[in-house]
């Protein structure tokens, strides 16, 4: 192991900043929320207002439809991307991982400006942002599944007498079911948890527990009620986390041990327009909303006009009335918090890696302990800060470091990821080497394993970057007036009548948008043999 | 029983011919060993006959009836493959019992009908098994048996006794040389080994000579 030649006490100095800041930002307001639920009268109270159970209803429906139709849209895109061969192939499966990166408040935006006025603010919009949103979880798990089911094992149903629906039904089903079931659960927390997409979409009738705790907490002041569907929408996330890691268990099969099957051309008319249907209907569902984003933008009530881009920094509606939203200061509010929040990720992320990779077993602790946040909403981090950091001496709500701490806090497993792997790749013997050469064993280590990081790290970086810039979630409950970053300030501009806002607010959706694209394109060129694809699968996208 | 002629079949892989206008007629009841080296086109042979690779030009008629362009599933083909491809999601006797599901047969029915099979294969007790646990001989009785309680009228065997050890291997020569004889099956089966061909097939057949 690397690390090892570390000496002891430095690991612990590396562990230390880490362990505190976890400890500090994390799990103390994380405390905070379990502890001001089940302390008061809030739980009784909430349990028994209706308005509640219509909440957890609707957040349980929307998001059991928008699965559902997500795996049913994503099948045939799976299927074909498995199993065929075609031009534009690759691109198709950029575009939809593209698209899941996306900021939910930019999907939302798009969302809005591609369906008509009668069809925007519902729950039908919602559901079909959900679904474009999600649709490279099931092309992505199901695809996999897919390239490594055999063929032959298919023909060999049919040689047995089985029509192609009962190939299917019997053999392709079963053995696709893992993965399914695995990309349903994914999808079905990212849904059940959606707030950007709500916050933008949604209409009264419309809201999620997220958006409820959010609206308890920070327009009608009841924290006690906030807190109790926080933990009501924990328990339900821990039932499906376990349900779907039982139900994976139990139906593995030796199926993914076998080799992929080849990709083949289309074969004949029908198959090919078959192929092209498929995969052009896929792009083009994909496409569409962001292409509406951009037209929207340079869309008026009486024509086509830039007028919306280049007034992007006047805040006048009319003469003398103003909104308080600055879309260009929200622009460099950006900029500047996800500066900020992407030097902390790095720092804190590169040492907790070396420090995780150093410890070995006991290193596990800290390594788990920094993956938390990615298992918990961005919606009850923001949260548990706000409630925790209101008293002096930790009245930190004004503070202009909390928000980028806040983004750090969830960036930071993606640096750690990004570098642990590298770190514990580093051949130890070349440690060795350099000891034998006569350096010290700081400075062996310096020698060997610190030009391996540059990569990883920036790799790590790019990813914190994007996270900040589309972090939505934590900064609605952390955001100063004057502080509003791109997403709040599009969500904002978008809640307000008229066309000039409307525009303006798409303008910064669209930057927003192709900011995120350029940063995850950058990622995917630093690591170009591509281990962490099926990372980010898993991982969460910038809430 | 039921006879097989193909005649003039090739095939091209992106631009390579794998097969080059290959004609073989098997009378009914006959079983007979397709020789040749690997990468000579044997497998690709009986992915025709069965209907899963589709020839270039050529047909493939079953008992008189031109089957070219039939689906796979309406031929009434029997095949083994190499690697078996036996249904890793369920158990060895519903392995076995899959082609009469596919025909229709009650639960009852086949469950019985498959552990008969079972037991002609020697694997009697093997019912519950899942398939994943099964040696590479059992595996392959298996497979024999979900292929042949289906009673097709043609039974195509790729390379069914490669890779097993040496006196696993001369056991099941034996043993498939009966249990073909007593089915009486019209058979074509894919080796590279000619002393094999000859223990199991009545003719031995190259395939350099089936132009």
């Amino acid at each position: 192991m690397t690390g090892n030649r570390l000496p002891r006490w430095l690991v612990v100095v590396l562990a230390a900043g880490p362990a505190a800041g976890l400890a500090v930002f994390y799990v103390w307001p994380f405390v905070t929320v379990l502890s001001e639920a089940l302390t008061g009268e809030a739980v009784g109270q909430t349990m028994r207002r209706r308005a509640t159970w219509d909440v957890a209803w609707f957040t349980l429906w929307q998001a059991v439809v928008s699965t559902a139709v997500t795996i049913a849209a994503g099948m045939a895109p799976a299927y074909v991307v498995a199993r065929y061969e075609f031009r534009g192939r690759t691109l198709l499966v950029g575009l939809l991982t593209a698209v899941f990166v996306l900021p939910t408040v930019v999907m939302g935006a798009a969302f809005l400006a591609l369906l008509p006025d009668s069809l925007d603010r519902t729950v039908w919009a919602v559901i079909g942002a959900h679904v474009v949103f999600n649709l490279a979880v099931v092309v992505r798990l199901v695809g996999l599944a897919w390239e490594h089911l055999p063929t032959d094992m298919e023909a060999a149903a049919a040689t047995l007498g089985a029509s192609a629906r009962q190939v299917f039904k019997e053999i392709t089903l079963p053995l696709l079911r893992p993965a399914v079931t695995a990309a349903a659960a994914i999808v079905f927390l990212f849904t059940f948890t959606s707030f950007g997409v709500i916050r933008v979409l949604g209409a009264p009738g419309t809201r999620t527990i997220e958006v409820e705790v959010w609206r308890r907490a920070t327009q009608l002041g009841d924290l006690g009620g906030a807190a109790t569907l926080t933990v009501l929408q924990l328990a339900v996330l821990g039932g499906v986390v376990t349900w779907s890691a039982v139900a994976q268990r139990r139906h593995s099969r030796a199926i993914d041990q076998r080799p992929s099957t080849a990709r083949r051309r289309a074969v004949g008319r029908a198959e090919t327009r078959a192929v092209r249907v498929t995969a052009g209907l896929s792009a083009a569902v994909v496409i569409a909303p962001l292409l509406a984003l951009v037209v929207r933008s340079f869309s008026t009530p009486t024509g086509w006009s830039a007028g919306a881009w280049a007034n992007l920094g006047r805040t006048e509606v009319r003469p003398g009335l103003r909104i308080g939203i600055d879309p260009v200061d929200a622009l460099w509010n950006s900029a500047r918090i996800a500066a900020w929040a992407t030097v902390v990720a790095v720092v804190v992320g590169a040492l907790a890696s070396l420090a995780i990779a150093a410890a070995g077993r006991s290193g596990r602790l800290l390594d788990v302990g920094l993956m938390l946040p990615i298992g918990t909403s961005a919606v009850t981090i923001g949260f548990g800060m706000l409630i925790t950091f209101d008293t002096a001496p930790v009245d930190w709500r004004g503070e202009w470091w909390l928000v980028p701490v806040g983004h750090a806090l969830i960036a930071v497993p993606f640096v750690v990821r990004s570098t642990l792997g590298v770190l514990r790749s580093v051949d130890p013997q070349l440690a060795d080497a350099a000891a034998t050469l006569g350096a010290s064993p700081v400075r062996a280590w310096a020698e060997t394993v610190v030009p391996a990081l540059w990569r990883p790290l920036a790799v790590g970086a790019a990813l914190a970057a994007a996270i900040s810039l589309g972090e939505f979630g934590a900064t609605s409950f952390l955001s100063r007036s004057g502080g509003e970053t791109l997403p709040i300030a599009i969500e904002r501009l978008l809640g307000r009548t008229g066309s000039l806002l409307q525009a303006q607010g798409s303008a910064l959706a669209a930057i927003l948008a192709a900011a995120t694209i350029l940063l995850v394109v950058v990622v995917e060129r630093l690591q170009s043999p591509a281990p962490t694809r099926a990372r980010r699968d898993r991982g969460r996208r910038p809430a | 029983m039921s006879g097989v002629d193909v005649r003039g079949v090739t095939v091209r892989f992106d631009g390579v011919t794998v097969l080059d206008r290959v004609s073989l007629s098997l009378a009914p009841g006959e079983i007979a060993a397709l020789l040749g080296p690997s990468g000579s086109g044997k497998t690709t042979l009986l992915r025709v006959i069965a209907g899963i690779v589709p020839p270039d030009r050529g047909t493939v008629s079953i008992d008189g009836v031109d089957v070219t362009t039939a689906p796979i599933q309406r031929r009434r083909v029997g095949m083994v493959f190499q690697d078996n491809q036996l249904f890793p999601h369920r158990s060895t006797i519903d392995n076995v019992a899959f082609g009469l599901k596919m025909q229709g047969v009650g639960r009852s029915e086949r469950l019985r009908r498959a552990a008969d099979w079972l037991e002609r294969v020697g694997l009697d007790g093997f019912a519950d098994r899942r398939v994943t646990e099964l040696s590479g001989g059992e595996a392959k009785r298996v497979a024999l048996a979900r292929t042949l309680i289906a009673e097709p009228v043609v039974v195509l065997l790729d390379e069914p006794l490669t890779g097993l050890d040496r006196e696993l291997h001369d056991r099941l020569t034996a043993e498939l040389a009966t249990l073909l004889r007593t089915t009486g099956v019209t058979t074509l089966l894919v080796t590279h080994d000619a002393a094999e061909a000859t223990a199991i097939a009545d003719r031995v057949v190259r395939i350099g000579e089936l132009a």
